[in-house]
């Protein structure tokens, strides 16, 4: 049998308890063993309507999504007041902070230097997606 | 019975337009393979009055008046996108036939006591909202009778992306029935269409009210059927599991003309390639190599050839090296110089069951299963091509040019959408 290492495993499961194989005892821990993790399902709400975009400038730090970052969007929630956002506006993707609060609805960026912006009568703000998680890399 | 078909609206622009809303209420069109022709067309492009598959040099002048973007075909985006559809679009129903990338079947038996549009109209906001794309749903007790509850659903404004046959008045159906060409029932056909309109029969109602078996008499027993499933009596089942497939093609217009038959062989030893993967994933094998080239038809100065030719093999075969070997065998013989050649084709034919094949008695090779498998699960796990037929080639000149290709949205880390 060939095996064939693969540059994309598909599934990012690992055993929740690894033990050596010792010659003489068995490892008590072995009847414990549960299952195996898999980031997807830690993430991932709705597979069919979640997306994975990529973060560009810094007009989010404030909330801990920084340059670069990969945020999580799943497009099956609703969005309510306070919840990070991927908007439609000017015809690009943004992400922000939607804020709806005394009948006016505004996407608020968090950076100082960065200005609201603001969905006046008629206008009409397209939210694309809801942000669940920031993958930020440390290395 | 009843039954669902759920469509999605200009499905290639649409899931251009999902990643790139600057396409909104433009004029959008897709290309084909090589930005050879247009396959599809947003609506602002059917109003300019653009058809299906005219070619894309062709359009230039009315391109730059009206500002129409082009984009090359992404199918790796459009698959992904398909496959999210119709993922969710199989939880409205237990029972679903997938019947091309953008549609699908669903069977609403035990769903009749319900409100059908309200049901339609609520898989028409699931799929928009958590995929972005706009579908239409139209609903019927055949088939038949849903693909052109469909359809109306499409081009009628009034029903608002839904249609439920079977809530329409006797009347109101007549009246939509004698409004629709007889040319959009599903399974007329082109040829179909104007034999009917010879007749005077020329919409949907008039064929409704045709006596089936004359039909067939002058038809066909297939047309008696599309009759009797118009008048809502069920003849076409659900096909849950995709029929393995009868044969496998693969040909491609290249990105620049080749000459000498040295780049021909590179093209069709890599079409067979990708045919003879299909193969061998459906488990068949094949009794015949079809294999084909031709010039460009749109270009009526250069000197025009065309030709195919099929090669039975001596036992059907699903090695791709047994099937490369037949198809350059038939390449060479049909290969004449002095051609601009533009395009070339691999059909696999007669296929058959790879556990039930019949030897040949004489037969001198067989192929070896073993290094196919090898060679599929390494293509499966590091890209299409990795391993492959010397052939094929390195350098591949004359491979697709697609020049306004969308990146992979959805399908390659690299190529996530931005958001700033």
């Amino acid at each position: 049998m060939i095996s064939i290492p693969s540059p994309n495993p598909p599934r990012a499961a690992r055993p929740l308890f690894l033990s050596r194989v010792p010659a003489g005892f068995p490892s008590p821990a072995d009847d414990y063993v549960e299952c195996s993790l898999d980031l997807n399902e830690h993430l991932i709400a709705h597979r069919e309507a979640t997306f994975f975009v990529r973060v560009k400038g810094h007009s989010m730090t404030g909330a801990g999504i920084r340059d670069g970052d990969l945020l999580v969007v799943d497009r099956s929630l609703e969005a309510g007041d306070g919840d990070i956002v991927v908007a439609v506006v000017d015809g690009e993707l943004t992400v922000k902070r939607l804020s709806r609060r005394g009948g006016t609805v505004r996407l608020l960026p968090e950076h100082p230097g960065c200005a609201p912006i603001e969905f006046k009568d008629g206008q009409e703000l397209t939210v694309w997606g809801v942000v669940t998680s920031v993958i930020h890399r440390v290395r | 019975m009843s039954f669902a078909l759920v469509d999605g609206n200009n499905f290639y622009v649409s899931c251009e337009r999902v990643f790139d809303p600057k396409l909104e209420g433009r004029p959008v069109v897709v290309l084909s393979n090589n930005d050879g022709c247009v396959v599809a067309r947003s609506a602002e492009v059917k109003a300019l009055g653009v058809r299906m598959g005219v070619p894309w040099f062709q359009l230039r002048d009315l391109a730059k008046k009206h500002g129409i973007v082009a984009k090359s075909s992404n199918y790796s985006l459009y698959g992904d996108m398909s496959a999210r559809m119709m993922a969710v679009l199989g939880r409205f129903s237990p029972d679903q036939e997938i019947y091309s990338i953008d549609e699908c079947f669903l069977g609403m038996d035990g769903f009749e006591r319900y409100d059908l549009a309200a049901y339609g109209q609520q898989i028409h906001t699931r799929i928009k909202q958590w995929l972005g794309l706009p579908v239409c749903v139209g609903f019927g007790a055949t088939k038949t009778l849903a693909k052109l509850a469909n359809h109306a659903a499409k081009k009628r404004a009034e029903f608002g992306g839904v249609c439920d046959l079977a809530a329409l008045s006797a009347a109101a159906q007549d009246a939509l029935f004698a409004s629709i060409d007889v040319g959009e029932v599903w399974g007329v056909g082109y040829r179909g269409t104007s034999r009917l309109k010879a007749l005077g029969i020329d919409n949907v109602r008039a064929l409704r009210d045709a006596d089936p078996k004359w039909l067939r008499r002058e038809f066909s027993v297939v047309l008696e059927r599309t009759v009797t499933e118009l008048n809502g009596t069920p003849c076409i089942a659900l096909e849950e599991e995709a029929p393995a497939k009868q044969q496998i093609m693969c040909s491609r217009a290249f990105g620049a003309y080749v000459y000498d038959l040295a780049g021909l062989e590179e093209a069709v030893a890599t079409y067979v390639g990708r045919a003879a993967e299909k193969l061998r994933r459906q488990g068949s094998r094949a009794g015949a190599v079809q294999v084909y080239v031709r010039t460009n038809p749109f270009k009526a100065d250069h000197p025009q050839y065309q030709r195919g030719l099929t090669m039975p093999l001596p036992e059907p075969a699903d090695d791709t090296r047994l099937l490369a070997r037949a198809a350059l065998a038939g390449l060479r013989r049909l290969y004449k110089p002095g051609y601009a050649y533009q395009k070339a084709g691999v059909m696999l034919l007669d296929l058959s069951d790879a556990g039930h094949a019949q030897g040949a008695l004489f037969a001198t090779d067989r192929g070896n299963p073993a290094l196919m498998r090898v060679m599929d699960r390494i293509n499966a796990c590091w890209g299409r091509g990795t391993l492959r037929l010397a052939a094929e080639g390195v350098h591949q000149g004359w491979r697709m040019r697609r020049g306004m290709m969308s990146p992979c949205y959805t399908t390659r880390w690299a190529e996530l959408p931005v958001v700033r």
